[in-house]
């Protein structure tokens, strides 16, 4: 750990622009997908609004429809996935004790498509503000199912075509990172099953996106051709289907939502043990539950699909896959809870948030459970209780992860310690709400309100109106972690960190000065 | 959280057993569970549905209440030396199979209900259930002996447009709280003067008529995109896919005569959540009576009869054009989805009458056809109010006989 040969490093734009320093391009990564959390997060602001009362209240329908499309596609690839691949660039070199990411220019690449991207796809919603919703942005929801996005879409879908090309390419690049950097330039004597499992989930999360990325990359594609070439992939008057669509976007599809999970379950592990001052139960367990849950994602994909008339015998299969998944799962929480039983525990911020992720991830688990029976499903397909069920694995799921993993190493990053103040606010109100947001979705999907929804039947108007309450509190909830961050990222201010900066926590990210220098681990630590 | 669907969910068995599963009108629908229905069918799927219930609230009152009892006890203050352990084989062992057997406890029930729900032979009456951009064509295919029906007709939404569009923040249609209060009130039927009815949103013109007692089947497909037909009282749920015949069906009980309301389930478009489905389930006397009825009016041809004058047709044709133009071409002419017609040269232009029928009759493009939907005469009739409305002058009267050919 020597960090006398420090370069002169560029100043400016030009620091950002060019570098290949992985904790510069976390920075970058994270700053960008916390702003799209908060453009996505407007989004379902729109969505709320109109929601708030039966009736049309403040847009068209067809913007309603542009705002859930847009809304999804942002928060999936511009908020969720890029934060977790912000944390992966900033901790797995830390915490492998090596001096960088394996690709640092592809690194730097991969990150720089993203903004090129996300214009591309907001630029037809402030296109489409402008003139009043028409030309549209794209209308048929994230998941654009043809032929309402092929044969039927607007014209902007090939804006979001050439997005998500971009998009796949940029976590195609940062998923080969990862592998490579995690296979090759590991600290000597840190064998596999010495990586913290944070490392673990990433390595697994990173194959994922190289087998998958690819198969949504065909999806537009095809769709694309259907578009302007002549193609029918999804036309049956020429020949093709639309159910092939939704076969080849969830075999994409069900992988991307352990993509979104796993690096999660690594963040909360690596959080729990600290606080509770007692190793993580069941490690090796932990690493084959997530690769038996990688390997079974690809296997489930059609239960999003079983009102499409699938013969018995795939419904039967897709069933007990799907029953099959939350064993593994199970086991995570059963190791969390072991984890936690008879320790010490303190209850610091980043505890909170990972405790409540343990909690409210379980909910939307335990609904996913119940949406793999496929004669119930009949009845909560399509409807908010799905909404519900990913919105928990999603929002107090993966995201609540997020924020205790910035709480957790910010003083490593900034080298001061977050406003404890501030920082309980956030919690408190981000968890109060997000359950006043999402937990009536169960009762309204129950009772029958499909998805997608701009206007609603009268016996779903009370409880719509809490959840647009609660999204509201929610949203402005977030304001208070920007502050946080502006507090300690850039004015700097708050109790100076140690190099430990908790009590006795394990992992080599902690044996590095806070803040972290710009280069660490020049000469690799050697582990027993 | 748990606690509270834990209250919810006993409180509403309470309700239902009290009340027996008769949940039969839409009147009593729940705010906040799945509608037990009225067919076998929808109720096995909903009692899979508490039991599938009831077990995850058990395992999560579990799981939370290990972890409330850790955070309380094993707390620092109370525990300031930590435990050392991190692994026992017998316990991980455990945890993994227990769950594992109770997996296959309840995947019994569901594949019995699941092969029973994809049971589609030995219906009695077949009805074509085809869903497009926003309304739904039911064709009633084949009854009992008779396998040329030939009954069909659409049906859409009924609520004016002027009623859920809302001018930008209005109070909304109803004060928080005042919806709860009218479940179980009487229903009252939609009109243009009270339009905060109850069934805001889930009234239709034509309602899907169908017998008690009978097994129906539904073969259900579209004309453009992918719709959905869900009727929740039944279980009924399936993708309506274009150039596909999808099935499904369903057995209403002899006593379980009266309304049901579902809706579209999957995106398509603009009004996706306008297209409501309406069934009135009849006893199957009156349902054959009414499918006589029907066919003897289908028998009988369209009616042709002349208008006697413009004012006749404008009169006629406004409400056609409010129910089955306005969504896409806007209310006034103004365009949208549609091309604008208030003012345009196919409007105004007296040799184009021609061009303009063909537009209507054949479709072009995104503009659908009409000719299965209206009647010459109800053709006849809007192009006459486009062409004279919205400050157009469009030329001659024109005649259902002018449709027709
Ligand atoms: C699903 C939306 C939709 C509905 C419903 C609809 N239209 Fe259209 N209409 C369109 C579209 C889109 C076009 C433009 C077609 C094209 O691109 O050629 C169009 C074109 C037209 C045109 C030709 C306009 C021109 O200037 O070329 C006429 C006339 C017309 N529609 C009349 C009607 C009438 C009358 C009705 C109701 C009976 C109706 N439309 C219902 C979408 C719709
Ligand atoms: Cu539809």
């Amino acid at each position: 750990m020597s960090d006398h040969h420090e370069h002169h490093a560029p100043t400016g734009l030009k620091r950002w622009l060019f570098s290949t320093n992985h904790k510069d391009i976390g920075s970058l990564y994270l700053w960008f997908s916390f702003i799209m959390f908060l453009v996505g997060g407007l989004m379902a602001l729109v969505i709320r609004t109109e929601l708030l009362y039966p009736g049309m209240q403040v847009v068209d329908p067809d913007f309603f429809n542009q705002m859930t499309t847009v809304h999804g596609l942002v928060m999936v690839f511009g908020a969720v996935m890029p934060a977790f691949v912000g944390l992966a660039n900033w901790m797995i070199p830390l915490m492998i004790g090596a001096p960088d990411m394996a690709l640092p220019r592809m690194n730097n690449w991969s990150f720089w498509i993203l903004p090129a991207a996300f214009a591309l796809l907001l630029s037809s919603v402030v296109l489409s503000i402008f003139a009043d919703g028409n030309p549209p942005a794209p209308n048929f929801g994230w998941t654009f199912y043809a032929p309402l996005s092929s044969t039927y879409g607007p014209a902007s879908t090939d804006f979001f075509i050439l997005s998500v090309h971009m998009m796949g390419i940029s976590s195609i690049m940062g998923a080969i990172n990862v592998i490579v950097t995690v296979m090759n330039m590991r600290a000597p004597g840190m064998t596999m099953m010495k990586l913290p499992l944070f490392v673990w989930t990433w390595l697994i999360t990173a194959f994922l996106l190289i087998v998958v990325m690819p198969v949504l990359a065909g999806a537009v594609t095809m769709v694309l051709t259907d578009r302007h070439f002549g193609t029918s992939f999804f036309d049956a008057a020429g020949g093709g289907d639309p159910v092939l669509f939704q076969h080849i976007f969830w075999f994409f599809g069900h992988p991307e939502v352990y993509i979104m999970i796993l690096p999660a379950f690594g963040v909360v592990s690596a959080i729990i043990p600290t606080f509770a001052r007692k190793p993580l139960f069941g490690y090796a367990s932990m690493v084959y539950a997530t690769g038996s849950i990688a390997l079974l994602s690809f296997l489930v994909w059609a239960h999003h699909m079983f009102a499409v008339g699938m013969p018995l015998a795939g419904m039967l299969f897709f069933m007990y896959m799907t029953m099959l998944i939350s064993v593994p799962t199970g086991v995570k929480v059963f190791n969390w809870v072991a984890t936690m039983w008879r320790g010490s525990l303190t209850f610091e911020v980043p505890m909170k948030w990972a405790i409540s992720f343990v909690v409210l991830f379980t909910i939307g688990g335990l609904s996913g459970l119940m949406l793999a029976f496929t004669p119930a499903d009949i009845q909560y397909h399509d409807s908010y209780f799905v909404v519900a069920h990913f919105h928990y694995v999603l929002v107090p799921g993966a995201i609540f992860s997020m924020f205790a993993a910035v709480y957790y190493w910010l003083p490593k990053w900034t080298g001061v310690m977050y406003d404890r103040f501030w920082g309980e606010m956030h919690f408190w109100n981000s968890l109060l709400s997000v359950n006043l947001l999402f937990f009536p979705m169960h009762f309204v999907g129950l009772a029958g309100m499909p998805r997608r929804y701009a206007d609603y039947a009268l016996q779903f108007a009370d409880y719509n109106f809490w959840i647009s309450i609660g999204a509201f509190w929610f949203g402005i909830s977030q304001l208070f972690l920007l502050w946080v961050l502006i507090k300690a990222c850039f004015l700097k201010k708050g109790e100076k960190a140690t190099m430990e900066v908790w009590d006795n926590p394990e992992g080599l990210e902690w044996t590095v000065p806070s803040p972290a220098p710009h280069h660490t681990f020049d000469t690799p630590p050697i582990i027993k | 959280m748990p606690s509270t669907l834990f209250h919810r969910a006993a409180a509403l068995l309470t309700t239902l057993m009290l009340s027996g599963v008769a949940a039969a009108d839409w009147t009593q629908r729940s705010a906040e569970n799945m509608r037990p229905g009225v067919t076998a069918l929808s109720q096995d799927v909903y009692s899979l549905h508490m039991t599938v219930l009831w077990i995850c609230t058990a395992i999560g009152l579990l799981v939370f209440g290990l972890i409330t009892w850790s955070i309380f006890a094993h707390r620092k203050s109370k525990n300031p030396v930590p435990a050392t352990f991190h692994e026992n084989i017998v316990l991980e062992v455990v945890w993994t199979i227990i769950p594992f057997f109770i997996l296959i406890g309840m995947a019994i029930p569901a594949t019995r209900v699941l092969i029973h729900m994809e049971d589609t032979t030995e219906a009695e009456l077949t009805v074509r259930v085809t869903g497009s951009q926003w309304k739904w064509h039911y064709e009633y295919l084949a009854y009992e002996d008779d396998n040329n029906v030939g009954v069909g007709f659409f049906s859409n939404l009924a609520t004016d447009p002027a009623v859920w569009e809302r001018p930008i923040l209005s109070g909304g249609l109803f004060p928080v709280g005042s919806a709860r209060s009218r479940v179980g009130a009487e229903r009252e039927a939609l009109s243009a003067e009270n339009p905060n009815t109850f069934n805001y949103m889930l009234e239709v013109d034509n309602k899907l008529m169908l017998p008690a007692g009978q097994k129906v089947r539904f073969l259900i497909t579209a004309d453009d995109v992918l719709h959905s037909f869900w009727i929740p009282d039944f279980s009924v749920k399936k993708d309506a896919i274009p150039g596909f015949v999808n099935e499904s069906w369903a057995k209403i009980p002899d006593d379980a005569v009266g309304i049901y309301r579902g809706q579209c389930a999957e995106l398509c478009g603009r009004l996706h959540a306008f297209m409501p489905i309406v069934v009135e389930v009849v006893p199957q006397d009156e349902f054959t009576a009414w499918l006589e009825e029907q066919k003897a009016a289908s028998a009988e041809g369209p009616d042709m009869t002349p208008f006697a004058d413009l004012d006749e047709a404008m009169a006629m044709g406004e409400p056609i054009f409010q129910r089955a133009c306005a969504m896409c071409h806007g209310a006034e002419g103004q365009g949208g989805i549609g091309l604008p017609l208030a003012g345009t040269d196919l409007m105004n232009n007296s040799d184009r009458v021609q061009e303009n029928i063909d537009i209507l009759v054949n479709g072009r493009g995104a503009m659908p056809s009409f000719r299965a939907q209206l009647s010459p005469k109800e053709i006849a009739a809007v192009i006459n109010f486009q062409r004279h409305a919205f400050g157009n002058d469009g030329g001659d009267l024109i005649q259902p006989d002018d449709v027709q050919q």
